[in-house]
């Protein structure tokens, strides 16, 4: 009782959800993808998550202690960013493109901007476009034990029948995390009802991108093609892990909105009318990019500020 | 001679015109896939920025005031028109590998801006090792990050392999991208060591930057005094009547 008579100035309604809480969510959210690609893929998998992560992890320890920071390892961003770009290799990849990837994201993109909240990229995202850019043959060989060939949405693309149930189980060539829709849908469905991520986003993405490739795919609204293109590729993580990012999405809820559509869209541009087969996450890091001006027009109007004139 | 000497050091060191001053990005973005391909096109607008100093300097008591930039620009365009057949004639592959590069040297802003904040000023000696001094620090830039580009992006230093066969080249470098990762990381090494040098207490006058982030000075110094005094002369009188304009709207 005493404690609700405690008179105090603002803010009286506390909570004990900090950055620490939420990113252990999301790492917790990560786990069933990263769990299902160690499975699909084998221990190789497992063993560029471990690099990956005490890559990431590691830089921004050493980068801290160097520069006489305080050091912010305890609130795991660097343990999601690590894992998020695991979760974005292909398995065939060799370990030290993982320590590059971890290293590019940590430095480049988070720190030298001042850190977490200040990184106007995903890093993760920063990261493994890096990678694609600079190790184009490594990052799109998908070749492995358990598969070879393309890509299900390559096969798309090229006009090749693909398999719709092994696509949404996963069963099928990809990077490490992105390949069962099952397993990141259940990690997503933890994170909503936890409440750290909400709807606004990557419902406006998957609906834009839906009614996209419905208007532009040449396939009219064919559920088997807008299916697989919703089950292939990285759609799903980059919907409900990476375009959701505290830092990098709009503040304001109609800006989370057009966010969603604009990624949709360009997601849709880059997987039909552009040279490659995947375009998911070139499209979040422009998406990024444009925050700020999506926040500079959707901020909402103040109470009793800009009437109408009669 | 110790005037040359001082204009030499500045333009290598003090106002490098690449990681001091920021100027002609555009080259020096583009073109420094490779170090022979920087120190090619910082040569090339080394003998084009002395050239064009001396005979602004030359000049500078009979070109008036008011038609200085394009009397400037014949100048500038003449000798890179002399460079470019030179080059085509006797360097053929730096001609084919800086391509639309040259040209483009006439609209250097380095050029255009020595010319205007020095040798419009100066009598012709100063005026030509002003030149020599800002295209070596130009060539040394441009050497720096096409060798590094070079050396990260394709495991090589001036076409020779130096990397282990087992580093694979990390193309980013070649591109665009990795021309701002190392012009970032060079300008942000030499602000290390020159601030490094300056808590250890030794004097750095010799090397460090002429304004030392004494930017409002700097513009009271330079060409943007010349400009700011023109807009308080002649800027006044239509500044009065744009208010009065504003002013009856608002009466409206």
């Amino acid at each position: 009782m005493s404690d609700l008579m405690k008179v105090s100035s603002n803010p009286h309604v506390r909570s004990k959800t900090g950055t620490s809480s939420i990113m252990l969510a999301v790492v917790i959210a990560l786990l069933p993808a990263a769990g299902f690609g160690i499975y699909n893929f084998g221990l190789g998998a497992l063993i560029t998550i471990v690099v990956t992560v005490a890559s990431t992890v590691l830089t921004e320890l050493i980068f801290e202690k160097v520069c006489k920071k305080k050091v912010t390892i305890g609130d795991y961003s660097a343990v999601v960013t690590g894992l998020l770009l695991a979760l974005n290799l292909p398995v065939s990849a060799p370990w030290w493109i993982g320590v590059v990837g971890g290293v590019f994201a940590i430095l480049v993109v988070k720190m030298l901007f001042g850190g977490l909240g200040q990184n106007f990229m995903n890093p993760a995202l920063g990261a493994r476009c890096f990678l694609l850019i600079s190790f184009t043959s490594i990052m799109t060989n998908f070749d492995c034990d358990a598969y070879t060939g393309a890509t299900p949405l390559a096969d798309l693309k090229n006009g090749v029948d693909v398999n719709i149930l092994n696509m949404v189980i996963g069963k099928t060539a990809g990077t490490i995390g992105e390949t069962s829709m099952i397993a990141i849908v259940i990690g997503a469905c933890f994170l909503i009802l936890m409440g750290v991520i909400d709807l606004r986003i990557p419902g406006s993405y998957i609906v834009s991108f839906v009614i996209f490739i419905s208007i532009f795919g040449g396939h009219g609204l064919d559920g088997a093609y807008i299916s697989a293109h919703l089950a292939g590729g990285g759609l799903m993580l980059g919907a409900f892990f990476m375009a959701t990012d505290y830092v990098t999405r709009p503040v304001t809820r109609n800006g989370q909105y057009l966010f969603g559509i604009l990624l949709g869209i360009l997601t849709g541009i880059f997987r039909i009318f552009g040279p490659s087969a995947e375009g998911v996450s070139y499209a979040i890091i422009i998406g990024n990019l444009l925050v700020p001006l999506i926040e500079k027009i959707t901020l909402p109007k103040a109470f009793g500020k800009g009437g109408e004139k009669a | 001679m110790n005037s040359a000497k001082e204009r030499l050091i500045n333009g290598i060191v003090k106002e490098n015109p690449t990681f001091v001053l920021m100027l002609g990005m555009c080259p020096t973005l583009a073109v420094t896939t490779s170090a022979i391909n920087g120190l090619g096109m910082g040569l090339t607008t080394m003998v084009v920025l002395a050239l064009s100093n001396v005979f602004i300097s030359l000049l500078r008591g009979i070109i008036p005031d008011k038609v200085r930039i394009p009397a400037f620009i014949v100048i500038i365009a003449s000798f890179v028109t002399v460079a470019e057949l030179l080059l085509q004639g006797f360097i053929p592959f730096l001609y084919e590998a800086l391509g639309i590069y040259i040209p483009l040297i006439v609209v250097n802003c380095i050029i255009l801006g020595r010319a205007e904040a020095y040798a419009y000023k100066n009598s012709v000696l100063p005026s030509l090792f002003d030149g020599i001094g800002m295209g070596l620090g130009f060539s040394v830039a441009l050497t720096c990050i096409g060798a590094v580009r070079e050396l990260l992006g394709a495991g090589e230093i001036f076409g020779i392999h130096v990397m282990p066969d087992s580093f694979v080249p990390v193309s980013i470098f070649i591109m665009a991208p990795g021309a701002f990762f190392v012009l970032a990381l060079l300008t942000a090494i030499q602000n290390k060591v020159k601030i490094n040098g300056e808590k250890k207490g030794k004097d750095m006058s010799k090397i460090q930057s002429g304004c030392n982030s004494d930017c409002m000075n700097c513009a009271d110094m330079g060409c943007a005094h010349r400009l700011y005094d023109e807009k308080a002369d002649t800027g006044e009188g239509t500044g009065q009547t744009q208010k009065a304009v504003k002013e009856d709207e608002k009466n409206d």
